[in-house]
């Protein structure tokens, strides 16, 4: 469908370089990046707003490298949904169908329509300016695909919204990607968001497309330390592999031996474990599939809803407060940490 | 208790209301002196006004002045308005010496301008010869007056229209191109629009610049008179009696105008 070769391009202060993927037809893809990381260029650049130095864009098979924006057809939504604040709801919409120069009744029709399905039917006559960010990223939706694009591009499209507000235009982007199945590059900042939308993400850093992957692969296997501490796993531990048994690597860290699925076998390696898949208890969890290490608790912080509870062996789980309670977990308590094997990813170093 | 607390409202306040105090100082001063000029004349000399009002030379001269001075917000306008643009939408090389080069006039005295716009514009130079070839002669005539006059007032015009662009996001030029607008398309539906109340006060300021010259036109074109310099002319030949009549005249037809515009505009805007 869309495919980017070896796309790079200089800014004055920032560069793409070598930026590469392919997105298939119907596929949700995510670009998932920390602020400042080129994530809004690059959907500038496959818009056509910049002609990138060197590399390819094509679509469908055909280069676009050098076609203009308006020949394109690829739909964008910005963050700030950049509606035309002299033109009501109606006009912005319109806007596109009329750059086509199709038949009034046909512009009718098709504003109509895609606005009763966005639910913004209501909202014809206002000015931008009175609406309310979600009503707004709902007219930016509609005004982008109703000239039926290509590729609908989303720069950020729930980051500027309060959270309940995104929570409910998540899942319409999802309805809304369902229905009508066009293919959508979308980038965000936001892991959530990343995993309850994508099919697939690619993880920009600086720059650069550091990984394509599904979504579940990207966040248990990451494939850098940086993408690791990115996406949330926060407990990394170094150590060396001292064998693999059949699957199954040993780890020494110095203080505890650490049994990680792995197809590794020999070297020095940053073993990441997510702190939600860490469970505490005052007993040792004795399985072959499991590792179970003791520890003292250090400190104890909340995390929204969650607590977070740190050990001298270097690890921090995510527990309830109901299990805080109930296990009577306190600072200077001894506990042990256990995680499955299953559960580790070794990444060389 | 509530003595004090007014009492610390009012420290509170202090500096704000002695600013208020040392402010309103200056604008007493302007108002003062185009006040008392203007009810001296109204109430000690009525017949003196509408004696100015009369004279065709007075009238003619007012008119011309409005004119030429239409004529170089038009021509600043059309020749300004893209200069504003790409000065707002691109950062280029000696980008800031273009910018100072536009704000030249306002810091060159007027009587230099003149004197520089003469000296270019004369029949003897080259360039006025070229123009003078086509028929279009600068020297005491309309074209000088408007030369003269685009030169001081294009600072105004340029820099109301560039903040406007400024002020207007790319990104909707951008997503005007996604939805297939040309870039010529989505300057003329979307960039323009959100801009004419700029452009507009930014015309409005250049024409009332214009109208103000004298230094400038009094040496290109001494005739045909425009207002400021038949004021002068009145001034050196009759005293402050032969002059201040058609000055207090000037003055008020320019608020009307003024006035004009500013309700206009606003009424457009609501419109809108």
């Amino acid at each position: 469908m869309i495919t980017l070769k070896n796309v790079s391009h200089e800014w004055d202060d920032f560069s793409l370089k070598n930026v590469s993927f392919n997105v298939n037809k119907g596929e949700h893809f995510i670009i998932l990046g920390p602020t400042a990381a080129g994530k809004t260029l690059i959907l500038e650049t496959i818009a056509g707003f910049y002609v990138p130095r060197k590399g390819k864009i094509l679509l469908n098979g055909k280069e676009i490298t050098h076609t203009p924006p308006e020949k394109r057809n690829i739909g964008f939504v910005y963050q700030d949904y950049s509606l035309f604040p002299h033109m009501n709801v109606k006009e912005n919409v319109a806007f596109g169908l009329k750059m086509q120069k199709l038949p009034k009744r046909e512009i009718e029709t098709k504003v109509q329509d895609i606005m009763d399905s966005m639910g913004i039917s209501y909202l014809e006559n206002r000015l931008p300016s009175t609406l309310s960010g979600g009503e707004q990223q709902r007219v930016a939706l509609a005004r982008s695909l109703v000239i039926d694009p290509e590729i609908l591009l989303l720069d950020e499209p729930l980051s500027s919204l309060d959270p309940r507000t995104r929570e409910t235009l998540r899942d319409e982007l999802k309805r809304i990607h369902e229905m009508k199945g066009t293919t959508t590059i979308h980038v965000t900042h936001d892991q959530d968001e990343a995993l309850a939308l994508a099919d697939r993400i690619g993880v920009i850093m600086d720059g650069e497309l550091v990984q394509v992957d599904e979504p579940y692969r990207v966040f248990n296997e990451p494939v850098t330390e940086e993408i690791a501490t990115f996406v949330g796993v926060e407990n990394v531990i170094e150590g060396k592999i001292n064998s693999n048994q059949e699957g199954v690597a040993l780890v020494e860290t110095g203080n505890y031996t650490i049994r990680a699925l792995s197809k590794l076998t020999e070297g020095e390696v940053n073993v990441f474990i997510r702190p939600e898949n860490i469970i505490l208890s005052k007993v040792r969890l004795e399985s072959s599939a499991r590792n179970s290490i003791s520890g003292k608790i250090s400190r104890i912080s909340q995390f929204g809803a969650t607590f977070r509870v740190y050990m001298d062996n270097g690890l921090s789980a995510l527990v309830t407060k109901h299990a805080i309670e109930e296990l009577g977990l306190k600072v200077g308590e001894n506990v042990y940490a256990s995680f499955k094997a299953t559960a580790i990813h070794l990444i060389k170093r | 208790m509530a003595t004090k607390k007014a009492l610390t409202g009012v420290k509170r306040h202090s500096l704000s209301l002695i600013f208020l105090f040392v402010g309103s100082l200056l604008i007493l001063f302007t108002m003062l002196t185009l006040f008392n000029m203007i009810f001296r004349q109204l109430v000690f000399d009525t017949g003196g006004l509408l004696e100015a009002a009369a004279d065709p030379e007075v009238i003619e001269s007012i008119v011309l002045t409005l004119y030429c001075s239409f004529l170089a917000t038009l021509i600043g306008a059309i020749l300004g308005t893209p200069l504003a643009y790409v000065l707002a939408r691109h950062d280029f090389l000696g980008k800031t010496v273009v910018e100072s080069v536009i704000d030249l006039p306002v810091v060159i005295p007027h009587s230099v301008a003149g004197i520089a716009l003469y000296a270019l514009f004369m029949s003897r130079s080259p360039v006025g010869g070229a123009f003078s070839s086509i028929g279009v002669v600068f020297e005491d005539s309309m074209w000088g007056i408007v030369v003269a006059m685009l030169f001081v007032s294009t600072p105004f015009y340029v820099n109301a229209a560039r903040e406007g662009f400024q002020s207007i996001n790319p990104r909707l030029e951008r997503v005007a191109r996604t939805l297939g607008a040309s870039h010529w398309k989505s300057f003329y539906k979307i960039t323009l629009p959100l801009t004419v109340r700029h452009l507009f006060s930014g015309a409005v300021m250049a024409w009332a610049r214009g109208i103000s010259e004298f230094g400038a036109v009094v040496i290109i074109a001494y005739y045909p008179m425009i207002a400021p310099v038949l004021i002068f002319h009145k001034y050196t030949t009759h005293g402050l009696a032969g002059s201040q009549p058609i000055a207090v005249l000037l003055i008020l037809i320019c608020i009307g105008v003024f006035i004009l515009l500013r309700v206009s505009s606003k009424y457009w805007e609501k419109k809108k």
